[in-house]
């Protein structure tokens, strides 16, 4: 259940980037979580929902983009098709995560008086 | 305020921010991966499920040394921050192996993070150590997300634990950059597993698929264990070329 510590980071790096332009309140975050970053969507948001109360983001909306897993070859730039070995087999070389480990905070909108 | 309109009401501003959720864990981790450096300090990050024998292994690794070298200097080279939620058993089977070693207690938290280890420092004579070893909270899911300063990721996986776990916790194994198959002793009582099928599991989830057959009970291949370990720290950076805010 490690998605509670990292909401827990996520609500402190809110409150700090809120406070910093003086805003009220915030309505909505984005997060863009990967496929392989060891995050799980449903735990994450629960947890967002169990930590939100009495912050900054008591009354904000999680939005949650979801990142597939691409693996690449370094090499020719050859997608390596989902469940095989993470090898090029033209190049014969180890394939490259492209993306699918993200845990990013994308957005943030606040209310600012 | 809106001052679009004058009417007073409050404006809602959209911040870009793009950065990792992680971000401070991050930093702690760089913090700690310049002090290990500094002190040429070899650290690494021991994980795998409760019972895969990571700290089976380590006493293997401190006996394999004393063995080469003579008791005392083993006691100079290995260090261990043993993550335990709430015993200090790992810590007090590694003190009675030779090493220098101290319990990082979690209570319910499923993993170690950098501040963890940070805090565990101040703890534990380290400064002298070649080795550091992480036995992370065994768990295969959740302490693969943190980085802790490590040098390398070593996932420990016993055959009694079956053949697909890499397929099952693929993160885990994609984060590792040696995969320890530990207690191969048992093997000819679990015919069903076959180490061809571990190995094909980890080459669809790691893109270096990396590991290395290993038994603490007969010490089988517990000396290539010592060779990875010795050019892993022969290749390592002496300080950090970058420094941390």
């Amino acid at each position: 259940m490690h998605e509670y510590s990292i909401v827990e980071a996520l609500l402190a790096r809110v409150d700090a980037e809120a406070r910093a332009r003086g805003a009220t309140a915030v309505h909505r975050l984005t997060v863009r979580i990967g496929e392989l970053s060891g995050v799980e969507i449903d735990l994450f948001a629960t947890a967002f929902a169990t930590f939100r109360d009495r912050t900054i983001c008591a009354h904000a909306d999680l939005e949650v983009m979801a990142v597939a897993a691409v693996w690449k070859c370094p090499v020719c730039g050859g997608q390596i098709e989902h469940g095989s070995m993470l090898q090029c087999a033209a190049c014969d070389v180890p394939a490259r995560l492209s993306q699918g480990d993200e845990i990013l905070l994308d957005r943030i909108e606040m209310e600012v008086p | 305020m809106c001052d679009s309109c004058g009417c007073g009401d409050a404006e809602v501003v959209p911040v870009d921010v793009h950065d990792r959720i992680l971000a401070g864990n991050d930093r702690t981790a760089a913090h700690n991966r310049e002090h290990f450096r500094d002190r040429h300090v070899t650290a690494i990050n021991l994980m795998g499920s409760p019972g895969a024998g990571k700290t089976a292994v380590l006493e293997a690794t401190a006996r394999l040394l004393a063995g080469r070298e003579g008791k005392p200097y083993t006691h100079q080279r290995l260090g261990a921050l043993a993550g335990d939620l709430a015993t200090d058993n790992d810590a007090d089977r590694l003190r009675a192996a030779g090493i220098v070693a101290k319990s990082i207690t979690t209570g319910s938290a499923c993993h170690l993070d950098a501040a963890m280890v940070h805090r565990g420092l101040h703890d534990l004579p380290w400064h002298d150590v070649d080795y550091l070893f992480v036995e992370n909270v065994g768990n295969l899911v959740c302490p693969a997300v943190y980085d802790l300063g490590q040098e390398a990721n070593v996932v420990a996986l016993s055959v009694t634990e079956g053949v697909d776990k890499p397929l099952k916790y693929p993160v885990m194994f994609l984060k590792a950059d040696l995969v320890l198959i530990t207690k191969i002793d048992l093997l000819p009582y679990l015919p069903q597993i076959r180490i061809e099928t571990i190995a094909d599991a980890l080459a669809h989830v790691m893109p270096r698929p990396r590991y290395m057959c290993v038994s603490a009970t007969t010490g089988e291949g517990m000396g290539q264990w010592l060779t990875w370990l010795e050019q892993l720290r022969a290749a390592q950076p002496c300080c950090e070329v970058t420094h941390h805010a």
